[in-house]
């Protein structure tokens, strides 16, 4: 029986015989529906990729205001499409490690202050010019340089100089970086021909698919790019629609009119997981939800107040009441174990009682004022009313305000002492800190200001020897978790759903949702 | 004739003065409410360099009012300008999404108002008897309803269940008349199910005033069948009510529909307003209001107009 299963299984992959056929044979066979669902996707995927057909993709995330410009991408349905047209010179593996992309190759000097990038030969932009060390440096000088609105400007500060030899592009640092090459493979940074100077919104680049129909915020259609160097890009055109409205973008997959999707919400999460034909998958990532105080600001700068009010969480409540179990408790620290450096570190625990002690302690009186608003994160009014309740247990009184989303990023974030706000987090552990708690960053949204938590970010970065460095980053992470204005009760999965009409999806891909952008590009559909 | 002619030239210069002010209210409003569109473009993301950079390539440095003015005088010359936030020609855009909004408002319109207004006619022809109360339950009850609510239960029996007709109605160009029509069944039907209440109800009442007049009983005793002397001698004489009713319904169809244009993913203008109002991006706000404020006046315009032609007492005034 068990080979009779096998045996069709196999065949349904190969399109012998129908899903559908497939799935009233096992069940004659008196397999589950759902077993049976399990045993097909493991079949399509030991068949292998198939060519050819429309590969449907539904994302939450696009606006019409939005540009292809590389450099202007700020949501999911941006960084897909990059994913489409162009790519970067590295690209994250599924593990966290690095590949090459357009650039086949990278080496550091032994101070880690001079990367050489070479760059793959014989590959072509989509409009034929083939692709030439000029045109990667053009791209770095263009996101860097002083005229630049780029997302990724904050990244380059660093750059002292950008010169190319040959097929080899030299990156010259102030200080040594040895994360140099994760920098690259962000997703602002596509290598375009004269590196978007010229036409930065043409969406000419190296990727997989050509894009044929743009309409910005609404539906993409890209065709396959013949001449691709790479082994990804199955479907022959991948169509993207936006659906905003998350009830929407559910049923589109339900009513099959899309094969894949993401951000499902997690409230319906397990609802969709149990209709026949859809896989919910969650990918554990860097990103977190965090409750942020300015702590050189009053009454924050009191750290026996901060104590009190890190005390007063209860991370697994939220865990289960706001993400509905998909994702982890935090430690109020922005690291994880989706870091490559990751060490794990003493779990803080919801404890009313030293909570109460703390704030004796700290001689704060009256109710402490925390912002939040709808987008601030998904479910963050609620998760402010569970702080609420969790800190009133320690005798502490927090007082709610919620404010329009509408210029919440502008307005509260960064401005106001204390409020909700959301990280995507970031490949490395040096970007991480660096984005957010170096004394000198522009988005420092704890105003965590140290000395020697800086010294310590600075010489980690130049240090090559792997164990010295996961050390350095282990303290720097206790530091920012006892010192820093920074609450963080949990880090959120990426929850993407599709169906069985495609396959060749993997697990636990690093980076961000959708198989960090690439799953359109890497599934294939099965009829 | 000439009374027409002045009255339309009278309405027109009004309405024009109105689209004027509208523009003035539009764009203050977009001034009043916080941060800017480079911060709206660069979010969470903005660096200080990042946002100088943008705001002076976007002219945002300018005075409000000297912008306004600049923009006012593009306008005069038929020029919308082009976006902030994509430096897209404004004009092009809004002209795709309003085919496609005047394309869902037509479909609509073409099934809803000769319904309402049918049903309108039976309900008198049978009132205060089963067909009148049914016809006035269901429509009530689908007026009460939040549009929201008929629309995802509509996407969850036809489109999920039954796999009818799609739940995500992005058309395109690339399609036939006919597969546009089938994707845009359901909205169609949950609008028509939205606006079938009020034009029925005002057809239903409109009819029954008439109806105690004097010339109907004379029709009534002439021996002629009932549902004629609705239609002949009663319709028209309600059309000046009816026609008013029908025209805020159809001017709600074009620029009322934005929460269809959501949970339907319907690429129209409603969509593409919200986008750029979050994004702060005055100039295709400007745009889209002016065309919501004039298709508004147009059609109460043309309400207006129609009545006086139906009624002869306001065609010849004493």
């Amino acid at each position: 029986m068990n080979e009779e299963l096998k045996f069709l299984s196999r065949q349904a992959a190969l399109g012998t015989i129908s899903r559908r056929k497939f799935l009233g044979r096992a069940g004659a066979l008196g397999v589950s529906a759902a077993a049976a669902s399990t045993m097909l996707a493991g079949a399509v995927h030991a068949a292998g990729p198939q060519k050819g057909g429309t590969l449907r993709i539904g994302l939450q995330g696009g606006s019409t205001t939005d540009s292809l410009d590389p450099a202007l991408a700020a949501n999911t349905t941006a960084v897909n499409l990059i994913r489409m047209w162009g790519e970067p010179l590295v690209e994250l593996t599924d593990d966290g490690g690095l590949q090459g992309k357009v650039a086949e190759s990278f080496e550091a000097s032994a101070d880690a202050t001079t990367w050489t990038f070479t760059i793959r030969k014989g590959i072509t932009f989509s409009n034929g010019q083939e692709v030439t060390a000029a045109d990667a440096a053009a791209t770095l000088d263009r996101h860097a340089g002083e005229e630049s609105k780029s997302g990724a400007l904050g990244l380059l500060r660093d750059i002292k100089n950008v010169s190319t030899n040959g097929r080899d592009v030299v990156i010259e640092l102030n200080n040594g970086n040895a994360d140099l090459p994760y920098l690259m493979s962000d997703y602002h940074l596509i290598i375009q021909p004269n590196g978007g100077k010229d036409a930065p919104d043409a969406a000419i680049g190296t990727g997989p698919y050509i894009m044929k129909e743009v309409d910005m915020g609404v539906r993409f259609v890209a065709e396959k790019n013949p001449n691709y160097w790479g082994e990804i890009g199955h479907a022959e055109a991948i169509e993207m629609l936006v659906i905003n409205d998350n009830t929407a973008r559910v049923a589109a997959l339900q009513s099959g009119q899309v094969d894949i999707i993401d951000r499902v919400p997690p409230r319906t999460a397990g609802l969709v997981a149990r209709a026949p034909g859809i896989t919910v998958s969650s990918t554990a990532g860097p990103g977190h939800y965090v409750f942020i105080a300015h702590v050189n600001t009053a009454p924050f700068d009191n750290p026996d107040l901060m104590m009190a009010l890190k005390y007063g969480i209860n991370r697994q409540e939220m865990v289960d009441k706001i993400l509905f179990g998909y994702g982890s408790v935090g430690n109020d620290s922005p690291i994880n174990a989706a870091y490559p450096m990751y060490e794990e570190m003493e779990q803080r625990e919801y404890d009313p009682e030293k909570a109460a002690e703390y704030f004796k302690k700290s001689g704060h009186e009256g109710p402490v004022l925390l912002r939040t608003s709808d987008n601030s994160f998904p479910g963050a009014p609620d998760a402010a009313a569970l702080f609420q309740q969790s800190l009133k247990a320690a005798g502490i009184e927090l007082e709610i305000k919620r404010e329009p989303n509408d210029g919440y990023w502008s307005e509260v974030w960064n401005n106001k002492p204390f409020c909700t706000s959301y990280w995507g987090g970031r490949s490395t552990q040096d970007q991480m800190f660096t984005t957010a708690y170096l004394s000198t960053a522009d988005w420092n949204d704890t105003r965590y200001k140290s000395d020697s938590f800086d010294k310590l970010l600075i010489a980690a970065r130049a240090e090559l020897d792997q164990d010295k460095r996961k050390k350095m980053y282990a303290d720097m992470g206790m530091m920012v978790r006892n010192e820093s204005g920074l609450i963080c009760p949990m880090f959120n999965d990426f929850v993407d759903a599709h169906t069985d009409k495609i396959g060749g999806w993997v697990e636990g891909v690093a980076g961000f949702s959708l198989m960090n952008g690439y799953a359109a590009q890497r599934m294939w559909v099965t009829g | 004739m000439s009374l027409l002619v002045k009255l339309l030239a009278q309405r027109i210069a009004l309405g024009l003065l109105l689209l004027f002010l509208v523009s003035i209210l539009i764009f203050s409003g977009t001034i009043i409410l916080p941060g800017d569109v480079a911060q709206s473009i660069l979010g969470q993301s903005a660096t200080p360099e990042a946002l100088a950079n943008m705001r002076r390539d976007l002219g945002l440095n300018e005075p409000p009012v000297q912008r306004y003015f600049n923009w006012l005088g593009g306008l005069l010359q038929g020029d919308l300008g082009t976006a902030l936030t994509s430096g897209k020609d404004i004009a092009e855009s809004i002209g795709r999404r309003l085919g496609n909004t005047l394309f869902l408002a037509f479909w609509a319109a073409v099934i809803s108002v000769p319904l309402a207004i049918l049903l309108g006619l039976i309900a008198v022809r049978y009132r205060e008897r089963w067909p009148d109360k049914l016809i006035s339950a269901v429509t009530l009850a689908s007026i009460s309803v939040p549009e929201f609510l008929i629309a995802y239960v509509a996407i969850f029996f036809i489109s999920v269940r039954l796999r009818w007709a799609p739940s995500v109605t992005t058309i395109n160009d690339s399609m036939s008349l006919g597969e546009k029509l089938h994707t845009i069944s359901i909205p169609v039907a949950v609008l028509t199910l939205v606006v079938l209440a009020h034009m029925m109800r005002m057809t239903r009442a409109a009819i029954l005033n008439v109806m105690q007049s004097a010339y109907i009983e004379t029709a009534e005793l002439k021996g002629l069948r009932m549902f004629t002397i609705i239609w002949k001698h009663a319709l028209p004489n309600s059309v000046a009510p009816v026609i008013n009713v029908v025209m805020l319904n159809m001017a709600y169809l074009v620029v009322g529909v934005v929460v269809i244009e959501v949970v339907f993913t319907y690429p129209g203008m409603g969509q593409y307003l919200v986008d750029h109002v979050s994004k702060r991006d005055i100039p295709v706000v400007q745009a889209c209001g002016l065309i919501f404020a004039a298709v508004y006046i147009g059609l109460n315009m043309v309400a207006d107009i129609v009545s006086i032609i139906a009624n002869p007492r306001l065609r010849h005034p004493k």
